[in-house]
């Protein structure tokens, strides 16, 4: 496990087909810009793909989340693909199984439900950030 | 004679998670999929080419494709180079904007007025670009 850090890196899947996908993406924004601005840091998962030194300084330097979209589970291979262990791997479908009433729509983008979905699904991730932050941001 | 309404483009789009230009990128593409060119273009999670299996990485080779990056870093491009073939075009938002003097966007999510106008213009770019590349392909075939 690495020491902390104070940061944690949510990587979200980058899926453009899916409501899923979205709803990946805006759970890790909210975690980013509104639950621990402080703590959490976002790469784009392509990023990774190429190789690029900044992205994955960051994954080996810091504790890892993923949040995939579907069973491929690409944000979770692109961050191993370097060697990196992820801390936390999630599946945004299973946020939505936990809270049943709200069903998420849209694909470019989430409906309200979706986004009052993901809104959730970050607060509740929010011990998790600050368990491998290694401090407790608020 | 190839049937010409079976002749789709790939579209593959920057994720750009990090970038509101990435955010531009998906919201254009998706418009030209669903709204703009529909029927006529396809896409691919960027990732899948690495998570998914060699019928993934062969969708250059099924699709001439686009690539759209929100930044020069033009992961999707290279990444597409490296994993599947090489585009038959490949645009870049930060480029567009700077070309048409256009201010670029600012946020990556909740996009105000300035930057859905921005999603816009991005969109009838990528059309084009599917016309073009359509237009050659349908000519080769003949």
């Amino acid at each position: 496990m690495k020491k902390p850090t104070g940061k944690v890196v949510v990587i979200p899947c980058s899926g453009i087909g899916k409501v899923y996908g979205a709803l990946a993406r805006e759970i890790a924004y909210e975690l980013a810009e509104r639950v621990r601005p402080q703590s959490v840091l976002l790469t784009c998962l392509p990023l990774l793909l190429i190789g690029d030194e900044q992205a994955k300084q960051l994954v080996t330097e810091n504790p890892v989340i993923t949040i995939d979209g579907c069973p491929m589970k690409c944000a979770h291979k692109s961050v191993e693909l370097h060697g990196v262990e992820v801390a936390q791997s999630y599946l945004a479908i299973n946020f939505y199984i936990a809270h049943k009433d709200l069903k998420p729509e849209g694909v470019a983008e989430l409906d309200e439900t979706g986004r009052k979905l993901a809104a959730i699904a970050a607060d509740e991730l929010a011990t998790v950030v600050d368990d491998l932050a290694g401090g407790e941001e608020k | 004679m190839t049937d010409h309404a079976l002749i789709k483009v790939g579209i593959v789009s920057c994720s750009g998670e990090g970038i509101p230009e990435g955010t531009v990128s998906r919201l254009a593409c998706r418009k030209v999929l669903d709204e703009i060119r529909p029927g006529k273009t396809v896409t691919i999670c960027l990732p899948l080419f690495i998570a998914g299996g060699q019928e993934e990485r062969n969708f250059t080779a099924k699709f001439p494709t686009i690539t759209v990056d929100g930044c020069d870093k033009r992961c999707a491009q290279k990444s597409t180079e490296t994993l599947s073939g090489k585009p038959a075009k490949s645009l870049v938002v930060s480029e567009i904007l700077k070309q048409k003097k256009i201010d670029p966007p600012v946020q990556r999510r909740n996009l105000t007025p300035h930057e859905r106008n921005i999603v816009q213009v991005i969109a009838e770019e990528i059309a084009k670009a599917v016309d073009e590349v359509l237009e050659r392909e349908i000519t080769t075939s003949d």
